[in-house]
Formats: structure tokens, sequence, C-alpha cells
């Protein structure tokens, strides 16, 4: 790569120099314009931060609802001994994993084909 | 360097165990014993193939980046279910009930944030450690410092947390003295991390994993057969038998205080996402789809871990705690609350399958001890030898060389900080590890990601404030000030500095930065489009797959 690409990183980042393909302040500009990579960033930040905030309300739900109300999750469910809150542990543990499933899922099938095309386009 | 660890190694296991026999204070358990030297044998011919086939850099801190995302997945979840976890979590359901599920649960929903957040971005900015993502666009050398200070802060007392724990352990497992137990886990510690390195640390993290899930699938198959596999039977008869009764299936007053509540979720959750033995592990698959894979498998083991440990927690309730034979004259469980486990693995599987648990409790410690090290080493060798001090001009070998000699003072240092902690408790040790991890490298770590104007002072600050006030404010708590230094009143009213330590360094990184306006301040704004770039679409990061 030319001298002029290594200015975009720290002066002194010497170390990282010889080991990747570095932009230049052109290449950025353009892909900052690409129509597929303001999309791309659209997607990408909607789906991470709309599951980041699920999580987040689910846990700290759960946890507002132990500080506060734990008569709540010591119900029994269903009339026997497990109470209410054995079932939303185990629900909590499931969504976790659903949600990142849910993730890989759009990531693999959506994001990746799209950020390859971004690649592929701005990246001879 | 190596035929001297080859004869120190036999040498002194043979010692260990003639020592022990002596002393007579506890029967050796066979089985175990013999259990746990097949798995260090295996373990090292692992760590003989790894050797040879770590020759560059790369293999040594990231094991050559080929890993898959199932593979890195299986290690990610060994980090996280550690003897600590499999032992403690099930002990605390055997003494609370509900109250155990509740630190599993914060550990488990960390993981899905770190992926949404940090997985791929950082596997597509950083190269060996989580420092290379920090200094990025920043000062190499500040920034570099205050991280790699951070990484062994973190790794040292992690470390002895485990050292002590795996010494009380071995103790009780094994019948062999603290001293030994310690010089074992430390010197295996060693010998696997300097000629295997990150190769042979994960493959021994992955049968690890293998092996706590199979043995602890099979436990919990046992208590719902033993419960004609009703869940419903197994809450009821537990419930019958304890003494908290029906209270415990609701949870009780572990975290009645919503403020601590809160502040221990936010450790737990963001504390694993400051680990830096956890972060290295991004750095060891090809590319950020197999990032997110390896969180994707890692949430499911860890999930699966915990729902398996309800019933070995609940089913120990009746299988073990109505059983005198585990209890010693004063009622009290013998070996302590934290041998729940172990003792259930002997009523479901008899003695062979107590020996197997006891081998794979064993080798849990080694394993998260082994990348705790690897990832204190790598900040000596790479954030402060290559490119600090020899600013980048150092050669593979060189910082290879000076990893090793890292992860050898880290050994012989985790040894005497074993020894002198022996007494310490463990659970404190381990709170502050992930309140610390939380405060100082979080922060900084989300913000160099995700806000523009960060700059090298804010950095720095943010570290620094996160680092002092966690610890400050750890000791004025009422855990330390109280209960260790035994003051009348705690000047912190809360266990959980997490909440306080957080906001504090985020507010320091953001001040520091919004008021830093020097020339260097703007250009490392400026470089900060470039930086999305590339963590967004992975456009000109390094592959370390194609060593």
């Amino acid at each position: 790569m030319p001298a002029p690409a290594a200015s975009l990183q720290h002066p002194k980042n010497n170390y990282k120099k010889d080991q990747e393909s570095a932009m230049t302040p052109n290449d950025i500009e353009s892909i900052c314009k690409h129509p597929d990579f303001q999309q791309l960033v659209r997607r990408k930040q909607r789906l991470n931060w709309s599951l980041t905030l699920a999580m987040l309300v689910i846990y700290y739900g759960f946890v507002l609802l132990v500080a506060f109300s734990p008569s709540t999750l010591g119900q029994s469910l269903s009339g026997g001994v497990t109470s209410v809150g054995m079932l939303v542990g185990v629900v909590i543990v499931l969504l976790s994993f659903a949600l990142t499933g849910i993730y890989v899922y759009r990531a693999n099938n959506v994001l990746d084909p799209l950020n390859d095309k971004v690649r592929q386009e701005c990246v001879q | 360097m190596k035929s001297l660890f080859a004869l120190l190694l036999p040498g002194l296991m043979i010692s260990d165990l003639a020592l022990a026999a002596d002393a007579g204070s506890r029967p050796l358990n066979w089985n175990a014993i013999g259990m746990f030297l097949l798995f260090v044998l295996f373990t090292l011919g692992i760590t003989r193939w790894a050797a040879r086939r770590t020759r560059s850099a790369s293999d040594f801190y990231t094991a050559g980046g080929g890993l898959t995302g199932f593979q890195n997945g299986l290690a990610i979840a060994g980090d996280m279910i550690s003897a600590a976890s499999f032992l403690g979590i099930s002990a605390m359901m055997f003494l609370n009930g509900y109250d155990g599920l509740l630190y599993a649960l914060g550990v488990l929903a960390g993981w899905p944030i770190i992926l949404f957040l940090i997985a791929e971005r950082l596997r597509n900015l950083g190269k060996y450690t989580f420092a290379d993502v920090v200094s990025y666009r920043l000062a190499q050398t500040p920034v570099r410092l205050t991280s790699a200070f951070g990484t062994l802060t973190v790794a040292l007392m992690y470390l002895v947390a485990q050292m002590v724990g795996a010494g009380k352990l071995i103790e009780l497992l094994f019948g062999i003295s603290y001293l030994y137990a310690v010089m074992l886990v430390g010197v295996l510690m060693v010998f696997y991390v300097t000629f295997g390195g990150m190769l042979a640390t994960t493959w021994v993290q992955i049968i690890k994993a293998v092996l706590l899930l199979s043995g602890t699938t099979f436990m919990a198959l046992m208590v719902l057969r033993h419960f004609g596999y009703s869940t419903e039977a197994m809450f009821a008869g537990a419930a019958a038998v304890h003494t908290k009764g029906q209270a415990i299936m609701a949870p009780g007053g572990l975290l009645s205080n919503p403020i601590d509540a809160i502040s221990l979720g936010l450790g737990m959750m963001f504390g694993t996402a400051g680990l830096p033995h956890i972060l290295m592990r991004f750095f060891t698959v090809s590319d950020a789809k197999e990032a997110r894979k390896s969180v994707f498998y890692a949430t499911g083991f860890i999930g699966y871990f915990y729902l398996l440990l309800i019933v070995v927690g609940f089913g120990a309730i009746v299988m073990v705690g109505t059983e005198p034979a585990y209890r010693d004259a004063s009622g009290a469980i013998i070996g302590g609350g934290n041998m729940i486990a172990v003792h259930l693995a002997q009523a479901v599987g008899g003695n062979l399958f107590l020996g197997f648990i006891s081998a794979v409790a064993f080798a849990t410690i080694l394993a998260v001890v082994a990348g705790l090290a690897l990832s204190g080493a790598s900040a000596v060798s790479h954030d402060l030898y290559a490119c600090v001090v020899r600013k980048g001009k150092a050669t593979e070998q060189e910082e290879m060389r000076v990893s090793r000699i890292a992860t050898l003072a880290i050994g012989v240092l985790a040894i005497i900080l074993g020894l002198l902690f022996e007494s310490q408790n463990i659970a404190f040790l381990s709170g502050l590890v992930l309140a610390i991890a939380a405060s100082v490298n979080f922060p900084v770590l989300f913000l160099s990601m995700f806000w523009k104007g960060l700059t090298t002072r804010g950095a720095v600050a943010g570290s620094l404030a996160g680092l002092v006030s966690a610890i400050a404010l750890l000791v004025l708590s009422p855990a330390v000030w109280v209960n260790v230094l035994h003051f009348d009143k705690a000047l912190f009213p809360y266990n959980n500095p997490a909440l306080f330590s957080m906001s504090l360094a985020f507010l320091g990184a953001w001040v520091f930065s919004v008021t830093d306006r020097s020339p260097q301040a703007t250009q490392e704004r400026g470089r900060y489009l470039a930086q999305f770039i590339r963590s967004m679409t992975g456009i000109g990061a390094a592959g370390a797959s194609k060593h």
C-alpha cells in the first residue's frame, strides 16, 4: 500500500502498517457515500440496538422484579410446588439463546450478503 | 528450559503423592488421581502437538486464528463454566434455593450483549489483544500502558482467586497438601502456555468443557431418574426436606436492595465483556462471522449448563442433604458447602464417577488459569514490550520469547500470591475482579468503538477513574470495611460498586475527551471514520487465518 494510506491511522501505529491494507481518504469518502454501505450501517445498527434493548429489558425487568416484588416470583405456577420464578428463570435462559439465534440468522442471511457486496464494490 | 520442565514435573507429582500419603490426614482418592493423571498426560500430549505447530506470534497468541466458531464457542463456554460456577452455584442452590439462579442468569445475560455490541467489531479491529482495538486511532504508548495495566490487574487477581480455590479443592478431593496443589497448578499452567501457546490452551479448554458438560448432563439425568423424570416431584421433594421449606422456590434476601441488585447485575453483565482472557478468544477465529457463531454456541452451552445446575442443586437438597453419610458429627456437610456437587456425583454414580467429577473439577481450574496466564503474558509481550518498549520494531521471535518469560514470571507470582492469600475469601476476590473488569476495561473499549469523540487523554482518564473508584468503593463497602477490616460502619453502603465505578469511568472518559482541544485530539477524532468503516465491514481487517 502507498505511503499516504498510513496517515489514516495514528502516526505512531507503525506496527500495524505492514499488516493491513489501509484506506486512502478518497476510499473512505466513496465508501461512506455508497448507498449499500449506508444501508448496511442502518440495518446493522437497528438490529444491534433493538436486540440489545430487548435483552436489557428482559434481564433488568427480572432484576427489578426480584428486588421489588419477590413474592410474585414465589407464587405457585399451577397449584404445585414449582414456582413462577423457576419458569421465568428458564424462559430467560431460552430467550437469551433465542435472541442470539435471531441475530446470527439475520446477520448471516441479510447483513453478510450486503456486507460482501459493499466489500466487492469498494475494494478492488 | 523444556528439559528442565520435563524433569521437574513428574518429580513434583511423585513427591506430591508420597508426601500426601505420609500426611495421611485424608485418604487418597485413587480413582480421581488416576483419571486426573490420564487427563494431564493427554493434555501434555496436546501441548507437544501444539508446540510443534506454534511458530509465529499469531500461532502463539491466537492459535493461528483458524478455529471454527463451534470450537471457539466451546472454549468460551469452558472459560465461563469454571469450577467456581460448577461448585459454587450448585452449593448456593443447595443452601438458598432460587437465589443461586440469580448469579447464573447475570453471567448468562451478558453474552447476548457481547454478541450484539462487541464481538464482531472486536474481531474486525483487533489482532492479539483488546488494547489493539482501544489504541487503533489513539496514541500507542499511554493507551497500551493503561490497557496492559488493567489486563494485568484483572488477570492476576482472577488468577489468585482461582489458585486459592484450586488449592482448597485439590486438598479436599485428592488429599494433597495446599502447598503442593498450588504448585502443581502453577507448573502445569506455565507448561501449557509456554510450549503450546493459545492452541494448547484452547484445546485443553475445549476438552474440559466437553468433559464437564457431559459429566453434568449425566448427573442431571440420574437425578431426574431418581424423581421419575418429574421436575415437580424434585422441587416438591426439595421443599419438603429443606429447612427453608417452600421459600427455596422464590428469591430470598440476596438482592433485596434495588441499587445493589442493579449494580451487581451491571458488574456481572459488563465484567464479562472486560475480562481479557475472554476478549482474547475473539481473535482466535478467522473473521467476524466465526466470532458471531462462537458467541451463539457459547450462549447455548452456558445456558444449557446452568439449566442442568438447577437440577443438580435442587436434586442435591434431597439426595445429599438427607443422607447422613455426607455429614460429619456436627451435621455439617463434609468438606464444606462447596462440595455438594462432588457428593452428589458419588450419590448418583459411585466412587468411579466421583473420581471422574473430581478430576474434571481440577481440569477446569487448570484450563481457566492457563487462559488467564496467556492473556496476562500477551499484555506484557505484545502491549508493553513490542508496542511500547520496542515501538513495534521487535521481531516475532523476540516477542514470543518475552511472552514465554512473562508466562513463567506470572506463574511464579501466581503461586506465591496463592500461598499468601490462602485464607482470603475467594468469593470476594472474584467479585472484585468482575467489578474492576467492568469499570477499567469495558467503558474505554466501548467508547473507543462507538464514540467518535474519544481521545487518548479521555481513554487514559476513563481507565484510571474506573480502576481507582472500583477499588476504593470496594474497600469502603460493608464487605471489606466491616467484615474484613472490622470497622463499625461502612463508608459506602453497597457491596457492588459497578454501577458507580462504571459511571465514573464513562464520565471521566467523556469529560477529559470533550475538553481536549489539542491538535492531536482533532486528528484522533478525524480517524474515527476509517475505524468505523472497518469495524462495520471488516475491510482491511487483519486476516489472522492466512498464516
